[in-house]
């Protein structure tokens, strides 16, 4: 039976092996390298196109746009360092008080947390993100900053030192960081949770199996395994913070000043532009606004690029055996 | 522990002298992955000092087995299980055992070799004495002692501080062998240890599991018909969830009493 089927194929089936796959590979494969390369386009071709509008300032100003903080457009001053200074410290504070959250958000919902009330939190976590960011600026300038003025800066004023003092409104630099806090901790606690899902269930029952508690397993083998891709998840919500506009631009008290001081009002650099481009009569004004956003642009890239450096150096436990390496991991896992 | 050798006894098997020798043994052990039944009331001893093989065809329940004995199987979602785990006559289930101690005492290794990746082979063998608390006063002599038991360490003395994931497969399972020697395991579970390796590592396993048979009670669980007639000592057949026969493995292998059985071995189903 086998055997005749095999012998009298019953229909003509021979496939030539000749020629290769034909048009279609060809046509895909350079559709993707198409887009491919208009991704790099896209990003040199708006960072291009902003210097040109920005150019004017940079003339005009030169490099004392980024080392002084006078912004005044009646007068056609324009020194961004408060900006820049604003974005930095309301993105680093947001962070700080973000991520021991979200992690413990991330470890709740993949590992330590009782399983029925994974599926909700995980859904509530997506829900938080999906957010419209002016809803959480509403919030915050609604509920926050009354909230912070009457209640809690007071408290912190009583603590005392150079962060907590100067006038108590509300608005300012503490309010803006704790909306962005917000803000972050559903993207950082959902990206942590797919990277800590992602490490292999091996090796979690491998550190088990050894007499491992939950808590340890984390710490010896999930938490070393998933470490660059939580890094990414901490740099993805920095990224977010930065770039943040609206929610910041309602809150954070729209001065250029800086000040050490938390309740003081400051600025960010995506504000500025949101808060002053609709009004900006004077071209130098507008080139200005252009210039905060090439800074922004350069500093979202240059953060970007530190962090993977800063990631590629501490990679471990690479899959290969190379002879040179000396001692790879073992400073790490001490 | 008696009685599960009393039912043993009324299925025909013939396990003389057990009572005084089982390290382990399961009593009417049930075991679900939600709705679905993958063991059914199975009763086994596990001798003490002695290599026990439970071989069956895929599905047949026997990983789902061995990881009930460390309480492994709870680990996974919507897993449980009913009837009782004994080691040494006392429940590993009871309300006041705290399943990390078990484990510690009931090592296991996995199909897939698992050296933790991050860290080195040095740390790897040492990783579950530090979990437990425990420093060893020469932690060099104590890595070449457990690395040479898993008949690793000629091969990676130089390599102590490479990471555990640069070996080659039948090294990596070694290493994890001896991951779990290390803890003084007085039960060592091996789930299908040799199914990702070739055939020169398989025997280098096979011959490790010979000789730790003096120091551990060994429990096996193998595709490998051949595997589990070289290596057991006492040999289990289970199909379908269920416990079909289990007697000294040249029994099983010769002269099985079941049907079933001898359809499994002589390769007809399975």
């Amino acid at each position: 039976m086998t055997q005749r089927a095999l012998s009298t194929p019953p229909r003509s089936l021979r496939l030539s092996v000749e020629g290769n796959g034909g048009s279609a590979d060809r046509t895909f494969g350079a559709i993707g390298a198409g887009a491919a390369g208009a991704l790099g386009l896209v990003l040199i071709g708006v960072a291009a196109s902003v210097a040109r509008v920005a150019w004017p300032s940079i003339e005009a100003t030169g490099l004392s746009f980024v080392t002084t903080s006078a912004w005044d457009p009646s007068r056609d001053v324009y020194g961004a360092l408060a900006f820049a200074y604003g974005t930095l410290v309301t993105s680093f504070i947001a962070l700080a008080l973000a991520v021991p959250v979200a992690l413990g958000v991330a470890v709740f919902l993949t590992d330590l947390g009782p399983r029925r009330f994974q599926r909700p939190v995980s859904s509530l976590v997506e829900l938080l993100a999906a957010v419209p960011s002016v809803v959480y600026g509403l919030w915050a300038a609604l509920v926050l900053a009354p909230l912070l003025r009457t209640t809690v800066q007071p408290a912190l004023a009583r603590v005392g030192g150079p962060l907590f003092r100067g006038p108590n409104v509300g608005f300012g630099v503490l309010c803006a960081s704790l909306v962005l806090a917000i803000m972050l901790l559903p993207t950082i606690a959902s990206v942590s949770r797919d990277v800590l899902r992602a490490v292999p269930a091996e090796l979690r029952e491998g550190a088990l199996a050894l007499g491992a508690t939950p808590w340890d397993a984390l710490r010896l083998v999930v938490f070393p395994h998933a470490r660059r891709g939580v890094f990414g998840a901490v740099l993805l919500g920095f990224g977010r913070a930065v770039g943040e506009t609206m929610a910041v631009a309602a809150v954070v008290g729209s001065r250029a000043d800086i000040s050490p001081s938390l309740f003081a009002p400051g600025y960010t650099m995506s504000s500025v532009i949101a808060n002053e481009f609709p009004a900006a009569s004077s071209e130098l004004h507008v080139a200005a606004l252009a210039e905060v956003g090439l800074l922004l642009f350069v500093v979202t890239v240059a953060f970007n690029v530190a962090a993977r450096v800063l990631v590629a150096r501490s990679r471990e436990g690479a899959p290969r055996w190379r002879e040179a390496a000396p001692r790879p991991g073992a400073g790490e896992a001490a | 522990m008696n009685d599960s050798v009393d039912r043993l006894r009324a299925r025909g098997a013939r396990v003389e002298a057990v009572e005084a020798s089982a390290k382990m043994s399961a009593a009417e052990l049930s075991a679900w992955f939600g709705d679905k039944q993958a063991l059914r009331s199975i009763t086994l001893p596990l001798i003490e000092r002695k290599v026990t093989a439970i071989i069956g065809p895929s599905g047949c329940g026997k990983s789902t087995f061995i990881r009930c004995l460390n309480r492994m199987h709870e680990v996974v979602a919507g897993a449980r299980a009913t009837g009782d785990v004994l080691l040494d006559g006392k429940s590993v289930y009871g309300a006041d055992v705290d399943p990390v101690r078990v484990r510690r005492r009931v090592g296991m290794v996995f199909q897939k070799p698992n050296p933790f990746p991050t860290m080195s082979v040095r740390d790897n063998v040492l990783a579950g004495l530090r979990l437990s608390g425990i420093d060893p006063p020469d932690t060099d002599a104590l890595v070449e002692e457990v690395l040479g038991q898993a008949a690793l360490w000629d091969e990676v003395k130089d390599a102590l501080d490479r990471p555990g994931g640069a070996l080659s497969g039948g090294q990596q399972q070694r290493l994890c062998i001896a991951r779990c020697l290390a803890l003084e395991p007085e039960v060592v579970l091996m789930d299908e240890p040799c199914s990702s390796l070739d055939p020169i590592a398989t025997a280098k396993i096979e011959e490790l599991i010979h000789d730790l048979r003096d120091r551990y009670t060994i429990v096996v669980v193998t595709h490998s018909m051949q595997q589990a007639a070289r290596v057991s000592d006492y040999t289990a057949f289970f199909y379908l969830g269920e416990l079909v026969e289990y007697d000294h493995a040249d029994v099983i292998f010769t002269k099985p009493s079941d049907p079933r059985t001898e359809d499994y071995i002589t390769g007809r189903f399975g």
